[in-house]
């Protein structure tokens, strides 16, 4: 940036284009224009912020001054008050929803603050759509430098990193990387993971709509390390602007000569394709990608054969996430060695997460492995909102567990152990996906929402995990109607561990920990629902509606929203429910804006 | 087989014959497979049209069947032609914490339609898709490219109506749409009878 210049760096990726983004950055490049301000004043569009909860938010360097939830009518304002005007538009700024103070700065916000940004050190800085901006960050030096390095050192590197795959299970990258280098059945392929089928997180598409090229980078030094010559991208198709702008990203690359038949006149030669998944949670698992790469029902088959020794086309392949392929540049950049001092003995480096749920600030965060939870959830999260109490941790997803108050001092880690096992050690993390859950969510009909996930995307191929995971969901199904008991849960449990032991694939054999986790720290939650009660006030069958007549004012607002007429009253009194002609649809529990309906939950 | 063709022919017709080419030649160039022609179909025509499908299958060499077997294990392949607004409800977890179930069980009583249903007058379509990335606004609909979050089943009530006002103009005869908007004026007045 030059002197005297302005640098406003818009979000421009799904969660603040939901909210407008993109027509806030119209609307600026727009304004600048009239103003005549397009001389001093750059307009860069850029991936996530991390931050998506105050979305739609643009940030203007080098005061580094962030402002947050804009609207279009907003930008004017702006430009008005602060460019020409010089002054901060002081409501416009972030607010801390926890200590309710005005944080003018990006990086005097609490939710920055704790973290460390190495994979994600680029997103939100740089216009992913411009091979330029990436070039000027010192895009392609860590390339430059691996071809300057035997392939075998390159490998050695990245052991000597204790890089992790970030996809889930935690393998060591160096040591997958040598598999194939092994291999001398050629040609061999490289595939990037981006299926995320975790359906509550987005630390993937993110990457890959921030940071495109990273992800390429890291490919093209996997190549050369393993001596691949073709690689694929694997990404949703329901999730378009990823898709985009990797296929985007590796046309650029491609022109730029980083992916050719001469990569560099290293005589190095690399291509890369993108291929679009369909929308299913079982292709993420590697042998049922490799299928669907093929154009394939995605099915999962038994390993061994490793992807490393027949893959592709009964090649031999190499398979990492995303954000694995996103850190190897950034690996070769600052050190292997410096990589590794990051985190704990048994995991280095950072652990990108996902952070939703009953939160103060949702959004993506990288964070050092170890860090406990209670530093995720209270110092970056800020808490749960509304003073509701804290419940549990979700994470890993469908695959994952639900994690109790007593381990908010646990360490967070990748290492292989199991979900059932928070030690002292620490918690396995999974794919990233970290839910917060209050009070006010119900841990068994969280397991029911999980094992029903599993329930629709088994594919079918193994009886366990097909028919087991049915018979799960239906246990769970009578327990959240309120007609269990406690046989129920005895075989709720010996199921779970049947389908863990004896499923095909990761799919059938992760798919009982949720309720696994909940059985075993929640197990009062499920025996309340066998007496009828469901203590969160979620359960349809166990709550029923109420007025309370010291909060009504008698607006009949609730009776024009109830659609089966189930609300009656004189206006400026009192109204009633008739629970018996209630559905429980939350229609007028929603529409009171004195917030007099409540929920009871036990006895009719 | 050969009657139905026949019998499919004058729909062929209909369709734009420029845009079958046009996956055709991208099959041919770029190494397809019966997955990447079954996303061009979708992407072209917004559903998978069993005319489509077989026109292909038969131009192409790949078994009908198999196109079938595949196009059946992806969640992301509609068999038929989608409402006007398609509704889509985040069923991701973030969303669920949040109350998304309410979200689908208002659309359902209030429409008639479950997920992957459209309704009779071919005005909406409901379709429960995971995580849209947008988990920060929870729970969150998506209509048409048109995102709603921080959604209660009264904000999504005002808001489909919202979408029924707008298409009422257009089309006047709509038979079952007429019956449901009187009884709910009626109930509307009731209350303010009470006035
Ligand atoms: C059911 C199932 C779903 C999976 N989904 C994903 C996914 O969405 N993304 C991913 O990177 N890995 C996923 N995996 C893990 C992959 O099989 C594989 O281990 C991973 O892509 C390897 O990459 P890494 O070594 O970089 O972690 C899944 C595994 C299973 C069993
Ligand atoms: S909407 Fe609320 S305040 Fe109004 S009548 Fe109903 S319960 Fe009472
Ligand atoms: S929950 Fe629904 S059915 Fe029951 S009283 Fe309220 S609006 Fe009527
Ligand atoms: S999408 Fe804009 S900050 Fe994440
Ligand atoms: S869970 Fe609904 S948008 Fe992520």
């Amino acid at each position: 940036m030059k002197k005297n210049m302005k640098e406003i760096i818009v979000c421009c990726s799904t969660g603040c284009n939901s909210l407008g983004g993109q027509e806030i950055h119209d609307e600026l490049v727009k304004c600048i224009k009239e103003y005549n301000l397009d001389k001093t004043v750059k307009v860069k569009p850029t991936g996530c912020h991390g931050f998506c909860q105050t979305g739609p938010r643009l940030l203007i360097n080098p005061e580094g001054v962030l402002y947050v939830y804009l609207k279009k009518t907003d930008v004017k304002k702006i430009i008005e008050q602060h460019l020409i005007g010089g002054k901060i538009v002081e409501e416009l700024t972030y607010k801390d929803p926890v200590t309710k103070k005005i944080v003018q700065k990006r990086d005097d916000i609490n939710f920055y603050k704790h973290q460390v940004s190495i994979t994600t050190n680029h997103c939100g800085k740089i216009n992913p759509e411009d091979i330029e901006d990436y070039l000027a960050v010192g895009g392609y030096e860590s390339l430059k430098k691996v071809l300057k390095m035997k392939p075998e050192q390159v490998i050695k590197e990245i052991k000597t990193s204790r890089l992790r795959g970030k996809g889930g299970a935690g393998f060591p990258t160096g040591l997958k990387w040598s598999f194939l280098a092994q291999e001398t059945n050629t040609p061999k392929y490289l595939i990037c993971n981006g299926d995320e089928g975790d359906p509550g997180a987005f630390m993937d598409r993110t990457i890959m709509e921030s940071d495109p090229q990273s992800v390429i980078e890291g490919m093209i030094i996997g190549a050369y390390a393993t001596g691949a010559t073709s690689g694929f991208v694997y990404v949703r198709a329901e999730k378009p602007l990823a898709a985009s702008r990797i296929a985007k990203a590796i046309e650029q690359a491609r022109k730029y000569g980083y992916l050719s038949d001469n990569i560099l006149d290293s005589g190095l030669k690399f291509d890369i394709q993108v291929r679009k998944g369909a929308g299913a949670f079982v292709c993420g698992e590697e042998t049922a990608l490799m299928s669907s790469i093929l154009g394939h029902r995605g099915s999962p088959r038994p390993r061994p054969p490793y992807p490393a020794n027949s893959g592709l086309w009964g090649k031999p392949t190499n398979i990492n996430n995303v954000k694995t392929w996103a850190t190897i540049p950034k690996i070769i950049a600052m050190g292997a060695e410096n990589y590794s001092k990051i985190g704990t003995k048994d995991s280095s480096g950072t652990a990108i997460l996902c952070l939703s749920g009953n939160i103060n600030n949702a959004g993506l965060i990288e964070i050092p492995m170890g860090t406990t939870i209670r530093r995720v959830v209270y110092d970056i999260g800020g808490g749960c909102p509304n003073g509701k109490k804290f419940k549990a941790i979700q994470i890993g997803g469908p695959s994952g567990g639900c994690i109790p108050e007593q381990y908010l001092d646990v360490k967070m880690i990748d290492t292989q152990i199991d979900f059932k096992s928070i030690t002292t050690l620490g918690a396995i993390m999974g794919s990233g996906g970290l839910i917060v859950l209050d009070e006010s969510t119900c841990l068994v009909d969280m397991a029911r929402y999980f094992i029903k996930f599993t329930q629709n995307e088994s594919c079918g191929k193994c009886v366990p995990c097909r028919i087991g995971t049915r018979k799960m969901l239906h246990i769970l199904d009578k327990i959240v109607m309120g007609q269990g008991s406690y046989e129920d849960l005895d075989e709720l449990e010996s199921l779970a561990y049947t389908i863990k032991n004896a499923s095909l694939c990761g799919l059938g054999q992760t798919s009982p920990n949720p309720v696994i986790s909940t059985l075993k720290y929640f197990r009062d939650e499920y025996e309340a629902h066998i007496k009828g009660i469901c203590p969160a006030l979620v359960c349809k069958n166990l709550i029923t509606y109420h007025i309370s007549p010291e909060k009504c004012i008698g607006c009949g607002l609730c009776a024009k929203s109830c659609s089966v007429n189930a609300i009656k009253g004189e206006l400026k009194k009192t109204f009633q429910i008739d629970t018996n002609l209630c559905i429980k649809c939350g229609l007028c529990f929603s529409s009171c804006n004195k917030n007099a309906i409540y929920k009871k939950t036990g006895g009719k | 087989m050969n009657e139905m063709n026949d019998q499919e022919k004058p729909h062929m017709s209909d369709i734009d014959k420029t845009k079958i080419e046009k996956i055709i030649r991208d099959y041919m160039e770029n190494d397809g497979n019966a997955l990447t022609i079954l996303q061009s179909v979708q992407e072209t025509f917004g559903y998978l049209s069993f005319e489509v499908v077989e026109h292909l299958s038969e131009e192409i060499g790949i078994p009908l069947g198999k196109m079938y077997g595949i196009a059946t294990f992806y969640a992301q392949f509609k068999f038929h032609q989608r409402g006007k607004y398609i509704i889509q409800i985040c069923d991701g977890t973030a969303c669920h914490v949040k109350g998304s179930m309410l979200l689908e069980e208002f659309i359902t009583n209030e429409l008639g339609i479950r997920p992957a249903e459209t309704t009779t007058d071919k005005l909406f379509s409901l379709e429960k898709v995971s995580c849209f990335g947008c988990c920060a606004i929870a729970p969150v609909v998506f209509i048409n490219k048109d995102v709603y979050g921080n959604l209660t089943p009264a904000k999504l009530r005002r808001i489909l109506n919202k979408y029924r006002k707008m298409s009422i103009p257009m089309k006047k005869n709509r038979k079952v749409k007429k019956s449901k908007k009187v009884k709910k004026s009626k109930k509307v007045k009731k209350v303010k009878k009470v006035k």
